[in-house]
């Protein structure tokens, strides 16, 4: 059984439909990589996989682990383990991002039926992930976002879902705003998570995150479908001809 | 917007049905027959053996409550209030004289324990020492006097206190046993000819709290009051008098709740609070009164006055107010900066959700050299509700070099909801530095999904994202009383949590 199953997709925002009969089967384990031009979907599939309000679903079906996801609520859908790292992730003013992580993961927990984490064990938890990612104990007395530079923000996401274990993880342009040093912490945060039980979905715009994190599949999105898939090489041809090729394939 | 809506609607569907208090306890108790005259004001203080100056000072009060009309300028509506359909005193009916908390009537009581407050535990009555091994352990000592109706049931650690010098009664025993006292500071700050609700207040108050701290004294524990409004029809009219003498230190606390009914109750107290040289006096209120159901019906109309007097040179006068109750709120905490170099602080955060109308905010008048005050003020708005800031700064011509810094911010859940922000500043001289720092935002879809999405209920996100919002405010509540006003506003803007 396929961890994630998208099967004929459509989606519409504000009476526009913007999925047009997507795709999308991700097995257990696996790495994958959307690529596709500036508006072609990427994000939107993101949120109606993870259930973000405000998306008509008009036709089609999503399973994860054999289920239903669309009768689930977005924090039952994290709780089953879907996590998003955002392309923007939100400033919340006073709000400590320790206090934040805390009071997630134990949400989460409790609607799994197990037990919350004690303080002390979820604070030695927390720094140990934070410090793997070079994330400053500091920061993590701060507001969460709040005054983070870009490539923070996006460190910021990877302790969460170091932290929080998902079985399914979409990174949706977790490589934009990063530095080279910053690129190579956060790829390697990636690495380190991958295992036989995990799936990734990264979209990206560049190869050079597909460099430091191979993917098993890379897709191409185009006009609210998937229209070519294939292996680390579809990645490389993509970066040498662009997208013109697959406009028509749409 | 989806998300947004759904909150608006659950918390329209649950929040302030979700009241907590909403119980009423049975008991008998002694009226003053219905309606205002000057009968009732003797009344009231012939019940009381009060002394001749004091009824002569309420007679006073009610003759210039009667030449004034209630005031309009607020942003709040409501249905004209009889005056003479109101109960102006109503005391339970005590057995016989009280001589130990179990002496009191265990159903009041019991209203207390569902409160929350434990009288049973930490109280002496007057002289009634804890039994062996009953000694309430140390760094959990708070004195609370209980006021349920127009009269104060209890006063708890009252010999304790009385070693250190400070005076903490009921203000009714207080003009007893302490008439001088009392005589020299009553009405010097919030005079009989003030605003329309505390000349009602001065003519038929009937109990309150009296505080008065020696000099040089810090008062080795906290002081609460908790006030509770229980009969029917009855008017509250709670007067409560703090003195900090020269030099010294008291921190105190209010908590109100009140049973829900489906017609309006009227509470209109009044708090007098005099710091003298060096002295620092920090009041905190929250504020749970019967806010109305689901349908904007019954709920606490709380039209009080607040006033604290700088009076000395460095003295310190601090409100924190949670006010997550009433159908009505008007009330403006101020502060007189007569003192020179004394220092006014207002920290307040207003929760309205349903049809709540909220009209509070403070006013600083700076009379003295260099006096400095701050004010944070943090309204969140949800369901259908009104939450205005109202803020007043002025310097008169004396008070040079004066300082206020003002942070006004509103938060609003849902689009249904209003805030308005309404700053007052009088600056009569050139010196003074004034800033006004205001802003509303609305809670984020965004914000709201980020938190989902990592596994909170919408219930734990809205309550984060508020939290947050207010927690500046929130860190200047004592340390236990921050804990349950979380619970509180979690509560009044979530309905099912807790
Ligand atoms: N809430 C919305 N209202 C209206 N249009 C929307 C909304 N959300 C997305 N869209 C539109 O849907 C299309 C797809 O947007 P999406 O963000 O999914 O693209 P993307 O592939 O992630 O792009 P990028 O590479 O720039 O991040 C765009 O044309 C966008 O304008
Ligand atoms: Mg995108």
């Amino acid at each position: 059984m396929p961890l994630l199953e998208v099967r004929n997709l459509h989606v519409c925002v504000e009476g526009r439909e913007i999925l047009h009969g997507l795709d999308l089967t991700v097995n257990a384990g696996k790495v994958h990589a959307i690529m596709g031009p500036n508006g072609s979907g990427k994000s939107t599939l993101s949120h109606v996989i993870t259930g973000k309000p405000g998306y008509q679903i008009t036709a089609g079906r999503l399973l994860f682990k054999g289920e239903d996801l669309l009768a689930m609520r977005p924090d039952q859908r994290a709780a089953k383990g879907l996590f998003l790292a955002f392309q923007y992730p939100v400033e919340i003013p006073g709000v400590t991002t320790m206090n934040f992580l805390r009071t997630a993961l134990n949400a989460q927990r409790k609607a799994r039926g197990q037990s919350g984490y004690s303080t002390p064990h979820f604070l030695k938890k927390a720094r140990t992930a934070a410090k793997q990612l070079n994330i400053p104990q500091s920061m993590l007395k701060r507001g969460v976002n709040v005054g983070f530079s870009g490539g923070e923000k996006k460190r910021n996401e990877i302790l969460q879902m170091a932290l929080f274990e998902p079985d399914l993880c979409i990174l949706d342009e977790i490589d934009s705003g990063l530095d080279i040093d910053a690129l190579r912490i956060v790829a390697d945060g990636i690495n380190a998570m991958r295992s036989p039980d995990r799936s990734m979905i990264m979209i990206t715009h560049y190869q050079r995150l597909l460099n430091y994190v191979v993917p098993d599949v890379v897709h191409v999105m185009s006009k609210g479908r998937v229209v070519k898939s294939g292996d680390k090489q579809l990645a490389l041809e993509l970066e040498a001809s662009g997208y013109a090729q697959f406009e028509d394939a749409a | 917007m989806v998300a947004a809506r759904e909150t608006v609607e659950r918390i329209a569907r649950t929040g302030v049905d979700q009241y907590r208090y909403g119980f009423e306890t049975l008991i008998e108790s002694d009226k003053a027959p219905k309606g205002l005259s000057e009968d009732t004001v003797r009344f009231i203080s012939a019940k009381k053996s009060e002394p001749g100056w004091l009824l002569e000072w309420r007679l006073q009060a009610y003759r210039c409550w009667l030449t004034m009309t209630e005031p309009t300028w607020a942003r709040v509506h409501y249905p004209n209030i009889d005056y003479q359909d109101i109960y102006y005193y109503a005391a339970p009916k005590p057995k016989k004289p009280l001589s130990s908390i179990d002496e009191i009537d265990p159903e009041i009581l019991k209203t207390y324990e569902k409160l929350g407050i434990p009288l049973r535990e930490v109280a002496i009555l007057e002289g009634v020492e804890p039994a062996p091994g009953g000694e309430p352990s140390a760094n959990r000592k708070i004195a609370i006097d209980a006021v349920f109706d127009s009269v104060s049931v209890a006063t708890t650690f009252k010999a304790e206190l009385k070693k250190a010098g400070v005076i903490f009664m009921p203000i009714s025993e207080a003009i007893r046993e302490y008439p001088d006292l009392v005589q020299k500071y009553l009405g010097t700050v919030v005079p009989v000819s003030d605003n329309f609700f505390a000349r009602l207040n001065s003519a038929v108050f009937s109990d309150g709290s009296f505080v008065y701290v020696p000099p040089g004294v810090r008062c080795p524990m906290e002081l609460s009051t908790y006030f509770r409004i229980n009969e029917r029809n009855t008017g509250q009219f709670e007067r409560t008098l703090i003195i900090a003498d020269k030099g010294s230190h008291v921190s105190y606390l209010e908590g109100c709740t009140a049973p829900q009914r489906d017609e309006n109750q009227l509470h209109a107290a009044v708090v007098e609070l005099v710091a003298l040289d060096d002295a620092e006096i920090k009041y905190s209120t929250v504020q749970n009164w019967y806010p109305g159901n689901s349908e904007g019906k019954g709920g606490i109309y709380n039209f009080v006055t607040k006033r604290g007097d700088c009076r000395g040179k460095h003295s310190k006068i601090s409100w924190t107010q949670v006010e997550t109750g009433s159908a009505i709120t008007w009330k403006y905490p101020s502060c007189i900066l007569r003192g020179d170099n004394s220092r006014g602080e207002f920290y307040s955060i207003a929760i309205s959700n349903g049809f709540q109308q909220v009209d509070s905010g403070t006013k600083m008048f700076h009379l003295g050299k260099n006096t400095s005050s701050r004010v944070i003020s943090k309204g969140i708005a949800a369901g259908k509700s009104r939450n205005t800031y109202r803020g007043l700064v002025s310097a008169n011509r004396n008070a040079v070099g004066a300082r206020n810094h003002t942070v006004c911010d509103s938060l609003l859940i849902g689009d249904k909801c209003g805030a308005h922000t309404v700053p007052y500043v009088e600056a009569k001289n050139s010196s003074a530095t004034f800033e006004h720092e205001a802003t509303t935002s609305k809670i984020s879809e965004d914000v709201l999904f980020y938190c989902i999405q990592r596994g909170m209920s919408q219930e734990e996100a809205v309550s984060l994202v508020v939290n947050g919002f207010i927690k500046e405010v929130l860190q200047k509540l004592p340390m236990e009383f921050a804990v349950e006003a979380q619970k509180l506003i979690s509560i009044s803007l979530e309905g099912s949590v807790g």
